[in-house]
């Protein structure tokens, strides 16, 4: 094969314009936020980029470190349910028959095509108190409640409706609702790929299925973990319309409380300063994946 | 019962539709949209209109707060083509104000941001010569705080922000702040609106400060308060508080009276209050923001929506309190005798327009954060 050092027009030709894109469109405007993080108001319209780190310091307040650890834990259990749910959907696309198989894929890329706003929407008729779960339980509840004195149990009081909605446990969900797509296609991919014939090795020489799916399945599997790990985390950390919608008086993210500082507080320098801090755990976040990848690499 | 359900659940989804709620979260992409959408649309019409400048103009506005046939007729009489682009907070006009103006003609921030954009020298003077329509303007709307004699802006609604309950669900008439804001009476169903301005301002009020008296003490007292009453509150609402009224999630909401007067057509057991101690009140004003392209048309679009027959209209579709005198008196009695629409003149005498005040906006964010983070 030949080598792209030999084609060097071609590939810069196919190159260039998705590195201008990229240049004007994302390093250029992060750049000027990250000067924002900078700079000091001087009046309601005007920056100064004075090089103050008073932001940064105001940033590390314990109040906004304690919103930031909060986000962290609501997006770290996002991720750990994501995979305890994704991770069988995914097996299941795999051991599917082959026809089914696109359909299934389709089936989990199919809320793609709605817009996130109208799904949380659709999780508040859901969830709300005479919303469709509530309607569902109570119903069971009311004709299980019918029949209890046929068994010769009292017959119970009227159903109470549940709280789902406006706590902690509403935005846990509807992250989990929405990032559970990306969690399961990366795992597909990683398991599609698995010799399968190393399953059925496990299993003749007598482990049982728990034992093979976390001994042999999981660590084969281990890349597509990561990576669905990293695109589930990352979104859910920075997530700000979930909480806004479903949460409930102390179910603030970090993200709600830097869109508040570039619209209703009108302070931009604090604001850019507080994404930056989220930027900066991020790109940890995604350099400790290539270093595992890396590892990886290295151990085959 | 369960056809009623369904019926209410799809009520519910219609009203949370409103000018506040949905395009807010929307936002971001309306941003993107409409930057394009202008520069496609304002090379159309070509000819020239009676004003001598090119027969278009670019309106600015909030979504569902135009009569149905307005912009029509508008072009009839006038001969101007008016391309409407939609906002959904006043953050964001401001914030797209902010880095230069993209051709908007007229805008329609609320009070505070008008205050805010004079400020700014986001707006201009309004040439009071070319609007003779200004007197159909009830004359308490004319030397408001925040425009003393209208030097920038034009009023085009109003609305005062108060309690919408549930009849059945509460003990007694809740006449008081303290339902809200001091008090477990109604613990789990209540719910504050998602503006730390708006929520610290009428804490203030409650304890007996006006509104415009802020200082940094008062906020750390209202902050205590509302850390105290925190475990009572349901929710911090995105001003879809009529919404959750509706729907029985909660029974006591801090919501504007047009929003709950909405609703109040659709369930006889919802009533709404202003507190005894008084309120805020708000109001949305028609402005021309600095470097329009088309002022003399914008001056003339504002004279004609402060026309009587065509405020009535506005009006019709809208539901929301009008300041103008000469079309209120056009509206059917329902409208102009309800007293949720129109409060009783010894409350709003108790009511003020919050001022913008630059220094305590980010300590109102702060100390709302920390309520949220408590």
């Amino acid at each position: 094969m030949e080598s792209w050092r030999n084609a060097k027009a071609l590939f810069a030709g196919v190159g260039f314009p998705p590195a201008a894109w990229l240049l004007v469109f994302f390093v250029v405007p992060l750049g000027v936020v990250w000067l924002y993080s900078f700079g000091t108001n001087t009046s309601l319209t005007e920056i100064e980029i004075s090089g103050t780190f008073s932001n940064y310091a105001r940033a590390l307040d314990p109040l906004y470190l304690g919103i930031l650890w909060k986000s962290v834990l609501v997006a770290a259990a996002t991720t750990v349910i994501c995979i305890v749910v994704g991770f069988p959907v995914a097996l299941a696309i795999v051991f599917a028959p082959d026809r089914w198989k696109p359909w299934m894929l389709l089936a989990i890329m199919l809320p793609f095509w709605t817009n996130l706003l109208i799904r949380t929407y659709a999780l508040i008729a859901v969830l709300r108190r005479e919303g469709y779960a509530n309607q569902a339980i109570g119903w069971l509840h009311d004709s299980l409640g019918a029949l209890a004195p046929l068994v010769g149990l009292p017959q119970p009081g009227a159903y109470e409706p549940m709280e789902l909605l406006y706590n902690n446990f509403a935005v846990i969900f509807g992250l989990v609702y929405v990032h559970l797509p990306f969690m399961v296609l990366p795992l597909y991919a990683a398991l599609d790929k698995l010799d399968k014939s190393l399953i059925e090795a496990s299993l003749d020489l007598g482990a049982g299925h728990l034992r093979t799916l976390l001994l042999i399945v999981a660590p084969l599997a281990a890349p597509g973990i990561v990576s669905g790990v990293i695109i589930t985390f990352v979104p859910a950390l920075g997530a700000y319309l979930t909480p806004d919608l479903l949460g409930g008086p102390d179910s603030q993210m970090i993200a709600n409380v830097i869109e508040r500082q570039f619209k209703r507080a009108n302070d931009w320098p604090f604001g850019a300063a507080l994404s930056f801090i989220l930027m900066y755990a991020t790109f940890i976040a995604i350099a400790f994946q290539a270093m595992k990848n890396r590892q990886a690499e290295a151990r085959q | 019962m369960n056809a009623v359900t369904t019926q209410t659940t799809l009520a519910a989804l219609r009203q949370s539709i409103g000018r506040r709620s949905l395009l807010q979260g929307l936002g971001v992409a309306a941003v993107g949209i409409s930057f394009g959408g202008l520069a496609a649309c304002s090379g159309g019409s070509g000819g020239t209109a009676s004003t001598g400048e090119e027969a278009t103009l670019n309106f600015y506005n909030w979504d569902t707060y135009i009569g149905e046939t307005t912009l029509d007729d508008f072009a009839e009489s006038s001969g101007i083509t008016v391309n409407m682009s939609l906002f959904a907070t006043n953050d964001e006009l401001f914030a797209k104000l902010r880095a230069g103006n993209a051709g908007y003609d007229v805008i329609v921030p609320s009070n505070d941001f008008v205050e805010r954009m004079i400020q700014a020298n986001l707006i201009q003077e309004l040439d009071q010569s070319k609007i003779p329509n200004m007197a159909n303007v009830d004359p308490t709307f004319i030397d408001v705080a925040y425009d003393p004699g209208r030097k920038y802006s034009m009023p085009y609604t109003w609305l005062a922000l108060g309690i919408g309950y549930r009849k059945s669900a509460v003990s007694a008439r809740p006449d008081s702040w303290k339902v809200l804001f001091d008090s477990p009476e109604y613990a789990g169903k209540i719910a504050l609106l998602s503006e730390a301005g708006d929520v610290i301002r009428l804490g203030a009020k409650y304890l007996g400060h006006s509104v415009n008296e802020i200082t940094p003490e008062i906020i750390a007292e209202v902050e205590a308060m509302m850390i105290r009453q925190k475990p009572n509150i349901r929710t911090f609402h995105e001003d879809n508080g009529q919404d959750l009224l509706l729907s029985g999630e909660v029974d006591l909401v801090l919501e504007y009276n047009g929003d709950i007067a909405q609703i109040m057509t659709e369930d006889d057991d919802i009533d709404f209050v202003i507190p005894g101690e008084g309120s805020q009140l708000n109001s949305d004003n028609l402005c021309i923001p600095v470097g329009a392209p088309h002022p003399l048309n914008a001056h003339m679009f504002i004279n004609n929506l402060l026309d009587a027959e065509v405020g009535k209209k506005i009006t019709e579709t809208i539901l929301y309190p009008t300041p103008n005198a000469a079309a209120k008196a056009l509206m059917p009695d329902d409208y102009k005798n309800n007293p949720v629409i129109f409060p009783p003149a010894d409350l709003l005498a108790k009511c003020e327009y919050a001022s913008y005040n630059a220094e305590l906006q980010p300590l109102y964010e702060e100390a709302f954060t920390r309520i949220r983070a408590a």
